[in-house]
């Protein structure tokens, strides 16, 4: 088999079919891109041209606020794909995609999917996994930034872990606040950036000060 | 004085060098497959590497202080 068949067998949409025959005819609507750091490679909001397969690299799909505030919706690496839900309902990019270092591509034009799926209809079954297991994975995301007030439990978090910079406090990574608040590391990185902005805390290279205690204290509110 | 920098469980470090080519200060080296961190008062703790590591082998940990008044 090729590189690019083996590749396609890793991949969640073309992993259960039979042969090398079915993979070498999808090869034949792939097409490679790579992508230097820093690149964007899709943008929200356009409308969608391919499927992209990431063969190496890492790939971050955010969504920018008006004001100019990013929000991480995940990062996709080698085997993963990423510009699928624009691909399927034919509305426009959901989300940005930049390369965060120098990245290969593989991709699909939209319109060749679909020739794709008639031609092999085991690869209907997989789209579906693929986006359900996508859905699954946002409305955990949803669940958290709308039920939750997780910079209530960030703020307690900071509260119960804070030394007076004397002795050599326990130290605290996004991601284990992001354990102990039960929630995702991008909601704690936003929660941050909240208390920052309002003066409760200031963000110093691997420190976290905090400015104002009681005011901490209160947005822990009842969760302290 | 010796600058603070990311940590690296080199347990879980597969040598796969994301983390070399993200970091914007060159302070990440691989050395015979697994990865070594170099001193650099450049590190601006941007979180990166940690966030790019797919086996989550590199941690940014904050020290939480209350300021004094």
């Amino acid at each position: 088999m090729t590189d690019l068949t083996d590749f396609l067998q890793l991949t969640p949409y073309f992993n259960n079919l039979p042969g090398k025959n079915e993979l070498e005819g999808i090869g034949r609507y792939v097409s490679e891109r790579k992508a230097e750091k820093g690149e964007l490679i899709v943008a929200e909001g356009d409308q969608p041209q391919s499927l992209y397969f990431v063969v190496s690299g890492a790939i971050k799909l955010f969504k920018t606020s008006p004001d100019g505030k990013e929000q991480i919706f995940g990062i996709v690496y080698k085997g993963g794909t990423f510009n699928d839900v624009a691909v399927f309902d034919g509305g426009r990019n959901p989300f940005s995609a930049q390369a965060m270092v120098a990245s290969m591509l593989y991709s699909i034009r939209k319109g060749d999917i679909e020739i794709v799926i008639k031609k092999h209809p085991g690869v209907a079954i997989n789209v579906g996994r693929v986006l359900a297991s996508q859905v699954r994975q946002l409305g955990s995301l949803v669940e958290d930034l709308s039920f939750k007030n997780v910079t209530a439990r960030v703020a307690k978090i900071l509260v119960e872990n804070s030394g007076d910079g004397s002795g050599r406090p326990h130290r605290l990574t996004q991601q284990d606040m992001a354990a102990m608040a039960g929630t995702a590391r991008e909601v704690v990185g936003r929660s941050l950036k909240s208390l920052e902005e309002d003066s409760v805390i200031k963000m110093e290279r691997h420190r976290i000060i905090i400015k104002d205690i009681d005011m901490l204290k209160d947005i822990a509110g009842a969760n302290l | 004085m010796s600058v603070e920098m990311p940590k690296i469980d080199l347990e879980k470090c597969d040598g796969c060098g994301l983390c070399v080519e993200v970091c914007r200060c060159h302070a990440i080296v691989l050395v015979k497959g697994k990865i070594k961190i170099i001193e650099s008062k450049l590190c601006g703790w941007c979180l990166q590497c940690e966030l790019i590591c797919p086996q989550d082998a590199i941690s940014c940990p904050y020290e939480i202080v209350v300021e004094k008044r």
